[in-house]
């Protein structure tokens, strides 16, 4: 009977253990265990946000600029405000954006990519053009022209992110595509007459997707230095809405008064810059050591 | 080779007149009207009117793409929304500090960059080496903009070594007033260039010449910088190119937190007060200088390495 097991069903219940294999080997790094450690912790403290006793937003000018202590476990701001609560608020704000903001970037990029990859020529010709046109106006200016005109938003953040993170996926993904365009198994699921789109759909995202992936996380740390770096100067969260990004901007107008105000806004970025980064090059040096030689 | 140069040279040129279509485009898309937004909510019907005739916006469509083209390729980058002063002149004026900036943060990133990279590309898996490698990625990661704000506490605040604010009088007050901005931003490419660097490093180290250079007895830091070294410092020439490109733009944060002048600091007083010319013209002129140096990287790359100068010649 054993040796009678369907191939199918053999990989289905292989796959797990591979995933496992794969899980100890990552944590087995001891970077990636102290990024996977750190990311937990903002997720963490992003999910606990709501449970803390003070309001994010509330003003309580008799405790201005307080150090920390039982009440205030991080002081308060020059509002009077909890920098410990809004710490943890800015860490919903700051994981919702960036890792919606990479997963709109991967499905523009998929997109044109896929597109270029598989369209006329001029199609190609006309996209490569427009990918490397983005990718020649320098971030910051990009990000500061496209909110001088929509007006500072946190959809203008994701939009920034789209257009600065999106080409790139989207090369990456055209050349694999003409990498893949002819090979045997497309040309044989051509020939069966499948369409243009079951063939990208089935065959040629799933081949492309996890580099994409390991790439994609190792740019979260950029987007949450996106969102972090517009809020800062006014034009991403709007004040009062607590976004490590504001909340260092008061920290630097008020920095001869309290330092809390900038280790409750900086700390975070860091720790979430870190914990990415890290665990970043710990699952591309796992799962794909050919991306190691970039 | 000289149509290597011609191809690489036409493709920068069709960059930038995109950016300027792109822009174009964007324009045109503003929610609203820019007349009404420009003259502000109190003006009159025939001051709308006249303003519209004066801007050429009651033209046809291609004459309008026309103009703004032809303007700006003349050098022209429209005049200041409140002053009236030339854009072109107000960033000029502004472009030296920036540069200074940047200049400063180049030398903060290139110096120990070659330094790292060289020292973890010759002692490979060395504890030294891996830990260059985790502070590498480390200030790579973090914002310029976080690392300024902690710069400014610890050293200006609180130690006082340097002062908080200000581009300085005379020389020595200048470079001392630069150290700080610059290591906030230079600090981040020391880990781009000390990465790239001992890969680039490692992979010529593994050729057959080094090998033959070797099994000639060749001392260890002749082959070191004589060849390997020569060859590797390529790749690094095309991360200094983006370095620039990006830190021009970047140099915003850096410049705020500093209180210096320059073109970051241009663009955010220009976006408070929507004064739209100078932020359009500024990204026009970062945008021209970020595609000429990489055009130039990338012309000296093929002109100082003999294999990409074989293959295009070709």
């Amino acid at each position: 009977m054993s040796s009678a097991v369907d191939p199918a069903t053999a990989a289905v219940v292989k796959k797990p253990r591979k995933a496992r294999g794969a899980m100890r080997r990552l944590v087995s790094d001891p970077l990636g265990a102290l990024g996977l450690g750190l990311i937990v912790v903002t997720v963490l403290a992003a999910l606990a946000a709501g449970l803390l006793p003070h309001d994010p937003v509330k003003l309580n000018p008799m405790v201005r600029f307080a150090a920390p202590g039982a009440e205030h476990w991080l002081g308060t701001d020059n509002l009077g405000r909890d920098l410990f609560t809004r710490m943890l608020y800015g860490a919903r704000i700051a994981l919702v954006i960036s890792i919606g903001a990479t997963v709109a970037s991967l499905l523009v990029g998929l997109l044109f990519g896929v597109l270029a990859g598989f369209g006329p020529r001029w199609l190609d010709s006309i996209l490569l053009l427009l990918m490397d046109a983005m990718k020649s106006v320098p971030t910051v200016m990009l990000a500061l022209v496209l909110i001088t005109w929509t007006g500072p938003s946190l959809w203008a953040v994701v939009l920034v992110v789209v257009l600065v993170n999106g080409p790139t996926y989207a090369r990456i993904v055209r050349t694999q595509v003409l990498a893949l365009r002819n090979a045997e198994f497309i040309e044989a699921e051509r020939a069966l007459g499948a369409g243009f789109l079951r063939v990208a759909s089935l065959h040629v995202v799933p081949n492309i997707i996890g580099p994409l992936l390991i790439l994609a996380a190792m740019d979260i740390p950029i987007v949450v230095g996106i969102e972090a770096g517009l809020s800062f100067l006014g034009l991403g969260v709007r004040p009062p809405t607590p976004s490590w990004g504001t909340i260092l901007f008061d920290g630097f107008s008020y920095i001869r008064d309290s330092i809390w105000m900038v280790v409750a806004g900086g700390l975070p970025i860091v720790i979430t810059a870190l914990g990415f980064t890290f665990l970043g090059e710990a699952l591309r040096d796992t799962f794909d050591p050919k991306l190691a030689k970039r | 080779m000289l149509s290597y140069l011609a191809r690489r040279i036409l493709l920068s040129v069709a960059v930038v007149l995109t950016v300027i279509a792109a822009l174009f485009a964007m324009m045109h898309a503003i929610p609203g009207d820019a007349v009404r937004t420009a003259l502000g909510p109190r003006a009159s019907e025939a001051m709308v009117e006249a303003y519209r005739v004066k801007m050429g916006l009651d033209q046809p469509v291609l004459v309008q793409i026309w103009r703004f083209f032809s303007t700006i390729l003349q050098g022209d980058l429209g005049s200041d929304a409140i002053s009236g002063v030339p854009v072109a002149r107000i960033i000029l004026a502004q472009l030296p500090d920036t540069l200074y900036l940047v200049a400063g943060a180049m030398v903060v990133a290139v110096v120990p960059g070659i330094w790292l990279g060289v020292m973890s590309a010759t002692h490979r898996g060395s504890l030294f080496d891996r830990v260059t490698s985790v502070l590498s990625v480390s200030v790579m990661a973090v914002p310029s903009f976080v690392i300024a704000i902690y710069l400014l506490l610890i050293f200006a605040i609180h130690l006082s070594w340097f002062p908080a604010i200000g581009a300085g009088e005379g020389f020595a007050d200048r470079l001392h007033r630069l150290v700080l901005p610059s290591v906030a931003l230079g600090l981040a490419w020391i880990g781009y260039i000390a990465r790239i660097l001992r890969a680039s490093m490692l992979e010529v180290m593994g050729e057959n010449h080094i090998r033959t250079a070797r099994a000639f007895g060749l001392s260890e830091r002749r082959i070191m910088f004589d060849y390997v070294l020569r060859i590797a410092l390529l790749p690094t020439i095309t991360v200094l190119g983006m370095g620039i490109g990006q830190m021009l733009s970047g140099a915003v944060f850096a410049e705020i937190v500093f209180g210096r002048p320059g073109i970051g600091k241009l663009v955010y007083d220009s976006i408070a007060a929507r004064n739209y010319p100078i932020v359009v013209g500024t990204l026009l002129v970062t945008t021209g200088f970020f595609v000429l140096v990489n055009l130039i990287a990338d012309l000296l790359i093929a002109f100082l390495d003999p294999r990409v100068r074989n293959v295009v010649s070709r």
